[in-house]
Formats: structure tokens, sequence, C-alpha cells
């Protein structure tokens, strides 16, 4: 196992589930309720010093009981090595802990999954879609049930019914 | 140009006098100085930014004085992909272009949404503003998206200038 893993499974024996490496990627997938525990060890312990977040995105598995999955992406520019955060979330309590208190920059992207998911993330500063429009309704596009063509909102201007000066 | 042609005699350069309708004059004043408004969207602006450039020159055609305002312009070259949230805003700048105004649909996005069959993409700008001419090609090189331009100005040149028209054909 990689020794980062390693050390992970000894600081987190609850929260850690397995860690993947493939092609010098290390992923590690944990529990979602020590997920911030886990970033922050990451975040601040000597040895691990990840001081900078690459990505967060998330991924759909339509047929799996715990339907979503969080990935947290962070790069030590010290140490020079990166690691890949995973948390599974189930579709009936869809949130996870936000990171912007660790990272600043996890704001955007986690707003970003949060308008194309649908996750929600606790004690985020300014949780609001980014992408799509604030009223937009139709729900969270990269949904795998979300039809490809949307449910109508590409195809009506309601701006042009609108008096115009 | 050739239609009109302020011409001077060959042995003692004294002005000529030609006869003209002035609706030709008009169309030809109008056809000569296309001002567009730069509204790149994707990488087609590319292909009209290099259309403006000195290897192309669309200065030629009286179209090279690109706009930042779409009060000063005359020709809109929508140019790139036409995402919904965008729409808004390309309708409003059209609204604000005076009269007499025209858009080219540059490239298949803006003709028809192209291969982004999804929840976000406009499929054509057709949907909600008026276009003169469509340009196919992914991206058009500069010489389609010349080819567009020269088919306006024969297109303006056609129009009735000082006719009032009745209401339903102006917005036909």
């Amino acid at each position: 196992m990689h020794p980062i893993a390693q050390r992970l499974q000894r600081e987190f024996p609850g929260g850690f589930v397995k860690s993947v490496e493939w092609r010098g990627d290390l992923a590690v997938t944990v529990r979602r309720e020590t997920m911030h525990d886990v970033a922050g060890f990451l975040h601040d312990d000597p040895d691990m010093d990840f001081d900078y977040i690459v990505h967060v995105s998330s991924v759909d598995w339509p047929d799996d009981e715990e339907r979503f999955e969080v990935v947290y992406e962070f790069y030590s520019i010290r140490k020079r090595h990166r690691i890949r955060l995973k948390a599974r979330v189930p579709e009936s309590d869809c949130e996870v802990t936000s990171l912007t208190d660790l990272w600043k920059g996890a704001a955007f992207m986690e707003r970003e999954v949060y308008d194309m998911m649908g996750i929600r993330f606790r004690n985020h500063p300014d949780l609001r879609r980014i992408l799509m429009p604030d009223d937009y309704d139709e729900g969270y596009p990269l949904r795998k049930d979300f039809p490809l063509r949307g449910k109508g909102w590409r195809d009506t201007f309601e701006f042009l019914n609108e008096t115009r000066p | 140009m050739g239609l009109i042609q302020i011409g001077r005699h060959e042995k003692d350069g004294e002005l000529d006098i030609i006869t003209t309708s002035l609706e030709k004059v008009v169309n030809w004043a109008r056809k000569g100085s296309l001002w567009p408004m730069t509204f790149g969207l994707a990488c087609c602006a590319i292909e009209m930014i290099a259309a403006v450039s000195s290897r192309y020159d669309m200065d030629r055609y009286g179209a090279g004085v690109f706009r930042a305002s779409p009060r000063q312009s005359d020709l809109m070259i929508v140019a790139g992909t036409v995402c919904r949230r965008m729409a808004p805003v390309i309708r409003k700048i059209y609204d604000q272009m005076p009269e007499p105004k025209y858009v080219i649909a540059m490239g298949s996005c803006a003709t028809s949404g192209n291969i982004y069959d999804s929840y976000s993409v406009v499929q054509g700008v057709d949907r909600f503003v008026p276009v003169d001419i469509y340009v196919p090609g992914c991206p058009p090189t500069p010489e389609a998206l010349f080819d567009g331009i020269l088919k306006l100005q024969e297109r303006i040149m056609q129009k009735r200038v000082f006719v009032k028209q009745p209401e339903q054909v102006k917005n036909a």
C-alpha cells in the first residue's frame, strides 16, 4: 500500500474505506463523516502538507446504493505529491461538509458540483448555482437520469415577449 | 463594385456625370460601410479575427471596422456556440443596434447548434434573432465568411429604401 494511504489508515481506522493506486495515482476513499477530518489532516500535517486544491468533482453511479461520489484532488507544492480523496454520498441525504475552511479555492468548485450534481456542502459560505442561472428549475444536469436535451429550457425564450422600449 | 463609378474623363480629368437612382446610391453606401459588431462566442471568433487581419483584410469590403458597441454597428456576426444563458444578452444587443441592421450566423453552432444537442445550447441563433446569412463550416474559413458578406451585400443592393412597406411585409 502507498505510504500516505498507510498513514491515513493508521490515523483514521474508522473512516478509511479503501485505497487504490493505479499508474502512480493514489485514490483514497473515506467515509463522508470523517472526510473533513481526513482533509484537515492532509492539509495541516507536516508530512502531508497538501497546500493546493487541484479539483473538486463528482460522479453519479445510478445503480449503486450510495449513489453519488464526491472527488477531491490535492497537491503539495513543496513535497510534490498528490492524492485523490473520495467519499460516497447517498441520494436521500445529499450533503457533505465543505472544505472551504481549509482551502479557499474549493469554494467555486464546490458550487459547480452543487450546480451540476445537486450535492450540498455544509458550511459553504455562498452555496449558489454557478454555471446555470439562479432561477434554473429543471434539476441538476449532470445526473444520469437528467435527459440529454434538458426539459425544454433551451427552447424557451421568455425574454422575446417582454415589451421593449 | 460596378454599379456606380465616379469616373473622370480620360483626357482632361474633369468630373463625369452619371445618372442613377437615389436608392442605388443609398444601398451602395450601406453595403460599402458594413460596420460589424464583435460577437465572438467560441472558436469561430478566431477565424473572424483572422478575416480582419492583413492576410485576408476584410476592410476591402468595407466591413473591417469592428465596433465594440451595438449602437455604432450595422452587422452582427454571431460567431460561435450560443448557450441559452447568453441568449437574452444577444437579443438585447441586437435590439440596441440602429436600423438598418443585419445578422450573419457564422459557423454550424450559430446556425443549428452543431453537435451540441444538449440542455444548455440553443439550436441556432435564428430562434430568437432574425438571421440574414448563414455561413456553414466548423469553423468557416475567412474566405467562407467573405462569401457570406458578399452575399449580404448583394442582398442589400436589392433592398427597397424609399418605399413604404406595409406592416405585414416588414415583419415577414
